[in-house]
């Protein structure tokens, strides 16, 4: 990955966000309870954003776009989805 | 057996915050792709829903050289790059290993608008990988029909469900006697890493299909996207094979189905939770479109276990 220089370049780079702060869109937000989890790692290979950390199980919530994917394939039932506040 | 998820490598060619929707099934399949081809690849994309989904410039969502070419040039504009890779380290420019050239299109660019080039390039056997990312419809400009699109499946421009069953589009690829085709689906990302690594050590043209359940085309709850595509393969709707040489091996839980072992489920459940498939089941005719739609299956099972033993 490398960052945008102050020229004009008329080329993309490899960056995140390219989509601007995804995490806007989302409606409800995962919340992973630490005390359930097994890190078994089925959210972090199924999230299509790879937003979710491997080792800690923390969720990158700048990105998260809220698919809810993570909740329904966790296995031990330690995500949830809560309502975004408005 | 496939690796296990605990054994993936930790690389990520998809960057978080791209423009994809979310759900998405296809930066949920590339994710898994991009783990197995590593940093040294060059990516084409035809118009789809990936190209709409890498951002906006000056940022880029994919971590690789990414090349957009004409919708119907998916395979003619790969052939073209592997080539011109092969001389460029022919003549000394190009130091290390080569890169993997592959083309990454949906179901359109490849059943349809991008076939003829596809069928060249496969009878060239020009060193690349194609991925077909089947969401089963034009997702990206509105869901229509495609040849991908099965039967009784509502899309704009079949608004009373599709009268005719889609192609199998990965066997014809395997009868252009190319050395690898495979396919997989997202639920599978074990399955699908060990594909991609057989794929990339293979010379020759190689096709890889991917079963990608769009909840927008397919009306479905967005969390749902990967009991979708787990629901397809135990229902026999989508059958998980590869062939190395023209023989053909299914994997888990699709060999299970073809050697007797399991039933399929009934596609009753799997139709049900689609509202694409809606108008169907509300007609007066709901249970002989639902028993054609199960024909279309326990055929396309029947033909596969015929068809994979034929080993000459």
């Amino acid at each position: 990955m490398q960052s945008v220089t102050k020229t004009y370049r008329p080329i993309s780079w490899p960056m995140k966000g390219s989509g601007g702060d995804t995490g806007s869109w989302r409606t409800h937000r995962p919340v992973v309870d630490h005390q359930i989890c097994n890190k078994c790692q089925f959210c972090w290979v199924y999230c299509p954003e790879a937003v979710i950390d491997r080792k800690e199980i923390i969720i990158d919530y700048t990105y998260c776009k809220g698919c809810g994917v993570c909740a329904v394939e966790c296995p031990t039932g330690a995500i949830t989805m809560v309502k975004e506040d408005e | 057996m496939a690796t296990s998820i605990k054994k993936l490598p930790d690389t990520e060619q998809v960057l978080s915050g791209n423009g994809a929707c979310g759900g998405c099934p296809a930066t949920m399949a590339l994710r898994i792709v991009g783990k197995a081809l590593g940093s040294n690849a060059i990516m084409l994309l035809t118009p789809s829903c990936s190209v709409a989904s890498m951002g906006m410039t000056p940022k880029l969502g994919y971590n690789w050289p990414c090349i957009n070419i004409t919708f119907a040039s998916a395979g003619s504009s790969a052939s073209g790059i592997t080539h011109a890779v092969e001389i460029m380290k022919e003549k000394g420019r190009l130091q290390g290993e080569l890169p993997t050239v592959f083309s990454w299109v949906g179901d359109g660019g490849t059943y349809d608008i991008g076939f003829q080039a596809l069928s060249a390039a496969a009878e060239r056997n020009d060193n690349m990988i194609h991925f077909c990312y089947n969401n089963e419809a034009y997702s990206n400009t509105g869901v229509q029909r495609s040849g991908a699109t099965p039967r009784g499946s509502f899309t704009t421009t079949t608004p009373t469900g599709k009268r005719q069953p889609k192609k199998n589009m990965a066997l014809l690829m395997m009868e252009h006697n190319i050395p690898y085709v495979a396919t997989a689906t997202v639920a599978y990302p074990g399955d699908l890493y060990d594909k991609v690594v057989k794929a990339k050590n293979i010379p020759g043209m190689k096709y890889i299909e991917i079963l990608a359940p769009c909840y927008l085309g397919w009306q479905f709850d967005m969390p749902e996207t990967v009991q979708m595509s787990r629901m397809a393969v135990r229902s026999g709707a989508w059958l998980l094979w590869e062939a190395e040489n023209g023989k053909i091996s299914f994997n888990n839980p699709s060999s299970h189905i073809i050697s007797g072992k399991k039933d399929p489920a009934p596609v009753d459940e799997y139709v049900m939770k689609q509202g694409r498939f809606n108008r169907l089941l509300k007609g007066p005719d709901a249970t002989q479109r639902i028993a054609e739609i199960q024909g279309d299956i326990d055929r396309e099972i029947a033909f596969m276990r015929e068809r994979a033993k034929i080993t000459i």
